[in-house]
């Protein structure tokens, strides 16, 4: 019976490592400024987890096939007891695996959430709720309109609760449906929620993070390729939730301008 | 015995001309329905509507050639308003109404966008698309509820009792809004897209006329409907653009 296990064991660790390898199931291809980087990490962590992951599979298997039959009465060091010293060590060791990730990932990861957005950067807003996004521009006079939660209407368009009637930077300000960016522009989103907890999650730019109701998130990002993505919620956030979606539309400069032109005559 | 045959011939004379007098009140000239019709305008300047984007809802995005607009104003030509509720507030409230009125979710939008109901009468809500919604009347003096509604799902089958002009909304779908309006009256109309009204079958009588739009708020009017008369009332409210 060990036999077995440890051939099924053996092929469990060949296919799974084979998924990976051949980039079966994989990230779409990248389209941000550090996704090359996000890309790199993410490999060097497959690699590293990958090589461990095969080398302890393999002498489980090995063990198992030598060792699971071999009723030789020999007592068996337990934890806690006499196998501690290697209990100890094997969780010192994956620890400091763990940690060294943790402190190679960081400087990547800091990039994208921790360093501040270019101060050129295209500013958008962004209202989550359920289950749709808008986006906010703030229109020719370069001006965003102050947000009244208390005079958000949908039935007129007010998804971000602008008031127009008192507020002139708030006449011009563009919401979409769409997030339009210009390419090799850096954009920097401004996260509101109307209601409960969401996320932005575009794979190709490969960055996800919350929407926390009353907080404002900053999350910024340049695209460097042409692109039409999907903006997806990995926070369940009720009924609709499967069908919370927006396109995110990487466009040449030209057909921005065209088309912040055409939403602001609409 | 010749006083009390008299009073008994009296008696009985007297009992028959009431009773003919009565009858001949009822027979007098009929009493034909009379009706009133009239145009909603406005006067301003309406807010602009807003195309809105079904990209996230490909099944609703493909229903529509050109982005349907938000409809919180419904403007027709010669600045005349669609989706005005006009209704009778005092004078004859008509008899209960047992017909059906039916309310649609057709890609992605309400149709109509207002519906009209008196208490009590039974209200169908239909979805003819291929995208669950959840509809969710958000009812102040009436229940609130909200339900869902799959694809092919049964219509949802219910009754307000209390008066109430309750605005619709989508719980999946943000841009979907709409109105039922709930009267307590048989009599009541709802202006088509060139502004016109028309309530038919109104006894004769005085009426206190009143006229809903759900950004412009109410008016009302006094008019007399005569017998088989038709009446002309128009209201005009302020547009303003915010």
């Amino acid at each position: 019976m060990g036999k077995v296990f440890a051939i099924v064991v053996t092929i469990i660790t060949i296919v799974a490592t084979a998924i990976f390898v051949s980039h079966v199931w994989w990230l779409p291809p990248d389209v941000s400024l550090l996704g090359a980087g996000i890309d790199r990490q993410i490999s060097e962590t497959m690699v590293t987890s990958g090589i461990l992951f095969v080398v302890a599979q393999l002498t489980l298997a090995l063990f198992v096939w030598r060792f699971a039959d071999n009723n030789d009465q020999r007592k068996i060091k337990i934890f806690p007891g006499g196998a501690t010293p290697m209990v100890v060590g094997a969780i010192l060791i994956v620890g400091a695996e763990i940690l060294a990730l943790t402190l190679v990932g960081t400087k990547i990861w800091a990039s994208i959430y921790v360093a501040p957005a270019d101060p050129h950067s295209l500013k958008i807003d962004v209202q989550a709720e359920q289950f749709a996004y808008y986006f906010r521009y703030p229109g020719p006079d370069g001006k965003f309109g102050a947000l009244h939660p208390e005079l958000i209407d949908e039935s007129s368009g007010n998804f971000f609760g602008l008031d127009p009637a008192h507020d002139t930077a708030a006449r011009d300000d563009i919401v979409a449906a769409t997030l339009a960016v210009p390419v090799n522009t850096p954009i920097l989103l401004e996260l509101h929620s109307k209601d409960v907890n969401h996320a932005f999650y575009v794979p190709e730019l490969r960055i996800q993070q919350d929407f926390v109701p009353g907080l404002v998130i900053p999350l910024h990002f340049t695209a460097i390729r042409l692109t039409k993505s999907e903006i997806v919620c990995t926070q369940l956030c009720g009924l609709g939730h499967y069908n919370m979606r927006a396109y995110l539309e990487v466009m040449s400069a030209e057909d921005f301008k065209k088309w912040l032109n055409d939403q602001s005559a609409q | 015995m010749q006083k009390p045959g008299f009073f008994v011939l009296a008696v009985v004379f007297l009992v028959s001309s009431g009773a003919s007098t009565r009858a001949s009140r009822f027979t007098a000239p009929m009493v034909a329905p009379g009706s009133v019709e009239g145009i909603i305008t406005y006067t301003g300047t309406p807010p602009k509507m807003k195309p809105i984007d079904m990209a996230k809802e490909p099944s609703c995005a493909k229903q529509h050639a050109t982005p349907v607009m938000t409809e919180s104003v419904g403007v027709g030509p010669g600045n005349t308003l669609e989706d005005v509720v006009v209704y009778v507030s005092a004078g004859d409230m008509g008899g209960a109404a047992t017909q059906p009125v039916t309310y649609e979710q057709k890609g992605c939008q309400y149709i109509p966008h207002v519906a009209a109901m008196e208490v009590n009468q039974p209200l169908e809500i239909y979805t003819r698309d291929q995208t669950s919604h959840n509809i969710h009347p958000m009812a102040k003096v009436n229940a609130e509820w909200n339900r869902s509604q799959p694809p092919g799902a049964p219509p949802i089958k219910v009754t307000y009792e209390k008066p109430e002009f309750i605005p619709v909304k989508c719980n999946v779908h943000p841009w979907m809004h709409g109105y039922f309006a709930v009267l307590s009256t048989s009599h009541y109309s709802v202006s088509d897209d060139n502004g016109k009204f028309s309530l038919k079958g109104l006894p004769p009588g005085k009426y206190t006329l009143t006229a809903w739009q759900e950004k412009f708020g109410t008016q009302t009017q006094d008019v007399t409907v005569s017998s088989g008369g038709t009446a002309k009332v128009n209201f005009t409210f302020k547009a303003t653009p915010y």
